[in-house]
């Protein structure tokens, strides 16, 4: 159980999908300018993570690794080259499942998400999260607690960058740092503030 | 060169750049940005998908149903990292390992899913294999700009060879470690995109609110 508390720490703070490893950083900051809009993204991505990850993963270990078709009986046959295919495959078929779930469930938010919803598809926190997840040899267990961290680091971090945006209407910016230049600056003080985290051993 | 091809090809670079302009391709331009030759690498690599995909979704662009075409498109992505990540790891498989994740992460590089998506599937092939050069080459512009000055701030080196002597070594230059930090890729890139902006005044964005002095008189 401290094993999995711990590797929910580690990839929601320590090892921050987007500021320490700039993972969904098109969507990190085109939608982060309202707090509703982002909270609405940040629960999206957590859910896709959360089912996902292990899936992915269970494919790995079940289907693409070598040798991993032995249950089959065909013990030679070695998969792994099809992984990025069959990743992105996976992450398409359930944030198509996801837009239809929300469009008849919660219409204003699937209306607030409009476009970036379907773009969750290429977000590269959701496939990042999958190669990370699959590179490291995590089992089935420690996958869904990684999924679920590094989706709610991501969103974490996300808010919090909206949350920083709203205040930021009211500041005087010089013309050329107008919107998207100032952005990358807060973003950058965030992820030196997210580096503190780096210390913590539990 | 006429026109067209011309426009295709060099105006990704400063005019249109798909990083400072879009915010597209934004991950990957930062992450693999602390030395130079995996930049250079990614570089390459980002720009041989682009062209290529946008060459192979601009020759079925006719007898491809629109419903399904995000899907294929992806395959096609995605069928053409794996060739670039295979070669990677056979030919120089220190930076392959290196850059771990990024190369596959490709596929999720909004620029070429942008790029397949506005341009290629509505101009002819030899065009959008140009296209996709081009905005490969917007792209690289930036990371080479970006790497360079981490690599050179962070290390003193330039592709493994030494420009500033360290002072460890007993040369005069103290390397900033922070550039070699994840915040500093985004400093960096800020202050690039400030530095475009200031020469291309046109793309510099309207604040959303003004502020603007309120004077005694008015709150009264």
């Amino acid at each position: 159980m401290g094993s999995y508390v711990e590797l929910f720490i580690k990839a929601a703070f320590v090892e921050n999908l987007a500021l320490s490893f700039f993972l969904g950083m098109c969507t990190f900051l085109a939608v982060s300018k309202r707090i509703n809009t982002a909270l609405g993204l940040g629960a999206a991505v957590v859910g896709v993570q959360l089912i996902t990850v292990p899936a992915n993963t269970f494919l790995y270990h079940y289907v693409l690794e070598e040798g991993a078709l032995a249950w089959a009986g065909l013990p030679d046959i070695d998969l792994s080259f099809l992984g990025l295919v069959t990743y992105i495959g996976v992450i398409a078929a359930m944030v198509q499942i996801l837009e239809m779930l929300l469009d008849r469930f919660f219409p204003r938010l699937f209306h607030a998400l409009g476009i970036y919803l379907p773009l969750i598809t290429v977000n590269c926190a959701i496939l990042g999260g999958s190669l990370f997840s699959v590179s490291r040899d995590y089992t089935m267990g420690e996958s869904v607690v990684f999924g679920v961290g590094s989706g709610f680091g991501w969103a974490l971090a996300l808010v919090a960058l909206a949350g920083i945006r709203e205040k930021l209407n009211y500041s005087d910016v010089p013309a050329g740092l107008q919107g998207l230049g100032i952005t990358f600056i807060i973003v950058g003080l965030m992820s030196l503030g997210f580096m503190a985290f780096a210390g913590i051993q539990l | 060169m006429s026109t067209d091809t011309k426009r295709a090809l060099l105006k990704p670079i400063v005019d249109d750049n798909p990083v400072t302009l879009h915010v597209l391709g934004i991950c990957s331009a930062l992450a693999v940005t602390t030395s130079l030759l995996p930049s250079l690498y990614m570089c390459v690599a980002l720009t041989v998908v682009a062209a290529l995909s946008n060459a192979a979704v601009s020759a079925i662009r006719h007898i491809l149903p629109s419903s399904i075409r995000i899907i294929v498109q992806m395959t096609i992505i995605a069928s053409l990292v794996i060739v670039v990540d295979e070669s990677l790891k056979a030919f120089a498989f220190e930076t392959s390992r290196e850059l771990s994740v990024f190369v596959g992460l490709i596929i999720t590089n909004c620029i070429i899913l942008g790029r397949t998506e506005s341009f290629a599937s509505k101009n002819p092939v030899g065009l959008s294999f140009l296209d996709g050069i081009g905005n490969g080459l917007g792209y690289s512009s930036i990371l080479i700009l970006v790497a360079t000055t981490r690599e050179l701030l962070g290390s003193g080196t330039l592709l493994g060879y030494t420009i500033f002597p360290n002072a460890a070594d007993g040369g005069w230059y103290k390397p900033n470690g922070m550039m070699l930090l994840p915040p500093s890729a985004f400093f960096v890139i800020g202050l690039i995109i400030w530095a475009v902006r200031t020469w291309k005044v046109e793309q510099v964005e309207k604040p959303d609110f003004r502020i603007h002095e309120v004077h005694r008189t008015e709150v009264m």
